[in-house]
């Protein structure tokens, strides 16, 4: 168990011939706390596996430091590291029974083989392999050899953390719920830190205590799902967490208030109007509103999602998306709309705009 | 929808048909009818049943010749199959270099048979040839042309040579074929190297080792031309294997009947074994 510190790391990897190298990380500081379970959630090639790769010491990086409880470990290859991890496509030794794969990096340790027996037993257990353990674990079908991959994944306790990279994607649909239960119930038992990289953003939600939002190789963001929601630090966790995703909206500033398209919106907090850069204004859909006076729109669409629906609408050339209750009417005539106040944030560059007063 | 019969069809089948009867069954047949009869020329048979093949097989020359043959494709197997796979473990597998390895590695099996045996008949020579000049001169005693030990020892090398090349590029192309995760697994789980080679290398490399085990079994059982070349089966007949031993009674005695016999012996030999050996290497990937 350890507490993980990335300090100023950055990695690119080796480029083309002749062309400049590309930074796949550009500089984390970030530190994993012990015993916490953390979803990285991002795009594809926003650089998370490459910074689970760097954890586990598959990839050195090209600079910065990482330290397990300050102890410096850049340097220290994967065997010392203590670290297990699980990749995106299944790996089975094809020779071994389902037992001595699940028992590979036990006896790699030179555990006692008694201890290896009871912790086996316990894993196939957990993962529904008991019956299969005398198999040849090259029989199984994909779902079943990724439950081996997990397996061996889980079945060290000395690890300092467990990696998972997008682990049950070649899972169904039914069975990937059922171990996603099963491996936030056993986080919960043995409390050891998870790392879970993944880009379905309810997957993120519903495993995590903390979510790490990456893009374009930085951290953007880390917080509690409700945070993300509420408070999103980078247009992109606006855009990327929620369904549908913020509405960002291009503004300007006029006495500490946005202006979008020459109606003055309002915020919470007071916004110094000597910004400079890319201004826009970011609402979630959840709190744009239909009301009797407000910004005059033109309704483009109705989607129907059952429970609610998601009315896009226009206002010059922009196109809002708004979240409406089922049980509630969408105005025909004149529409107009109004942003929830609280919820209304000014990004500048992408970068939330922190006002006096306002966390 | 009804469906009619038509047979015409089958008129597709015979150019196969065709060109499997003359390349394979009806000299197949020739050799049969030779095994069962004695003919003294003008088409004229006498049925002899299986004299021949008791003659044979009881024969101490077959025996030898078998013997010398099991020995040979026994060692260099025994030596071929490790050193391939050695090889193709340290060569890269991204970088310029591979290109250069593949291509040194494939120059080998470029170059005809006979040529082989030439080159190595020159290169062995005991007071021109560099291996065998060098080798007298640092003070062993070596003459291919007149040391049984010494024509296997050229022989077995020779092959080696020749054909390790093969068993690399085979086993190369299975190792690539390795996705990275494994690799990356085994690290997490901390393997040896040892563990790494025996539980991913190996097992993904077996069904290619499996062909290739096969093809240089077959190869090396029926080898001809490299040592007919190189030491026309001798000194005496030290290095004499089955095909050559068969040539000179078919063609040197012009004993057809016991070289057609023994040519069917040959041939059920090599299918047996063959058989045998992939029906065991199959039987543990159902398992």
């Amino acid at each position: 168990m350890a507490r993980i510190r990335f300090k100023n790391v950055m990695h690119a990897y080796p480029p083309p011939k002749g062309q400049k190298p590309v930074y796949a990380l550009k500089e984390i500081n970030q530190v994993w706390e012990d015993e916490s379970a953390y979803a990285l959630l991002g795009p594809s090639g926003c650089g998370k596996t490459t910074l689970l790769n760097i954890i586990s010491g598959l990839l050195t990086p090209s600079e910065g430091e990482i330290y397990f409880d300050g102890q410096d470990v850049t340097h220290l290859p994967t065997s010392e590291r203590q670290i297990a991890q699980v990749f995106q496509f299944p790996v089975v030794y094809d020779t071994m029974t389902v037992f001595d794969n699940l028992a590979f990096p036990l006896r790699n340790r030179g555990m006692d083989e008694a201890v290896v027996k009871q912790r086996v037993d316990q894993i196939a257990e957990m993962l529904d392999l008991t019956s299969s353990l005398k198999k040849r674990a090259s029989g199984l079908t994909a779902d079943g050899k990724q439950k081996i991959s997990l397996g061996r994944g889980l079945v060290r306790s000395d690890v300092n953390a467990i990696l998972f990279d997008e682990p049950l994607t070649v899972i169904d649909p039914h069975l990937k719920w059922q171990l996603r239960s099963k491996l936030k119930e056993l986080h919960q038992q043995i409390g050891v830190t998870m790392i879970y990289v993944t880009h379905d953003q309810v997957e993120a939600l519903t495993f995590a205590d903390k979510v790490v939002v990456m893009y374009d190789g930085t951290v953007v963001q880390v917080g509690t799902p409700i945070e993300l929601f509420n408070q999103p630090k980078h247009t992109f966790v606006g855009y990327f967490i929620g369904s549908p995703g913020m509405n960002i909206l291009p503004c300007t500033i006029d006495q500490g208030q946005p202006v979008f398209h020459g109606n003055l919106l309002s915020t919470s907090y007071p916004v110094s109007s000597d910004l400079s850069g890319k201004l826009e204004v970011g609402i979630r859909p959840e709190f744009v509103a239909f009301a009797d006076d407000g910004i005059p729109v033109a309704i483009d669409k109705v989607e129907d999602l059952g429970r609610y629906q998601v009315v896009t609408v226009r206002h010059e050339s922009e196109l809002i998306k708004i979240v409406v209750k089922e049980d509630q009417p969408i105005p025909s005539e004149n529409p107009k709309i109004q942003f929830n106040r609280k919820h209304t944030e000014i990004y500048c560059d992408d970068w939330v705009v922190e006002g006096d007063g306002h966390e | 929808m009804n469906k009619t019969i038509n047979n015409k069809a089958w008129w597709l089948v015979v150019p196969v048909l065709l060109l499997v009867a003359f390349n394979a069954f009806i000299p197949l047949m020739t050799v049969v009818n030779y095994a069962f009869q004695e003919t003294f020329g003008d088409n004229v048979f006498f049925w002899e049943g299986t004299t021949w093949f008791e003659q044979v097989l009881r024969s101490e020359r077959f025996h030898d010749a078998l013997i010398r043959q099991l020995l040979f494709t026994g060692m260099i197997l025994a030596i071929e199959v490790p050193l391939g796979i050695g090889v193709a473990l340290t060569m890269p597998r991204k970088g310029p270099w591979v290109s250069v390895c593949l291509v040194l590695m494939a120059l080998p099996l470029l170059i005809p048979w006979n040529v082989v045996g030439a080159m190595w008949n020159i290169f062995a020579l005991p007071d021109i040839g560099l291996l065998g000049h060098t080798l007298n001169s640092i003070g062993i005693d070596y003459n291919f042309t007149r040391q049984p030990v010494s024509a296997w020892m050229t022989t077995v090398l020779m092959d080696v040579w020749h054909w390790t090349s093969l068993i690399v590029l085979l086993c190369y192309a299975g190792l690539s074929s390795i996705p990275d995760d494994y690799y990356q697994a085994a690290h997490i789980d901390g393997a040896s190297r040892w563990a790494i080679f025996r539980y991913i290398q190996l097992p993904k490399m077996k069904r290619v080792l499996t062909i290739a085990i096969l093809l240089r079994f077959m190869d090396s059982f029926m080898i001809y031309t490299e040592p007919f070349v190189l030491t026309g089966g001798g000194p005496g007949n030290t290095t004499t294997f089955l095909s050559i031993d068969l040539v000179k009674i078919a063609l040197g005695q012009f004993d057809l009947g016991p070289a057609a016999a023994m040519s069917l012996i040959y041939f059920l030999v090599v299918l047996l074994i063959c058989w045998a050996f992939y029906t065991i290497m199959m039987r543990n990937e159902e398992q």
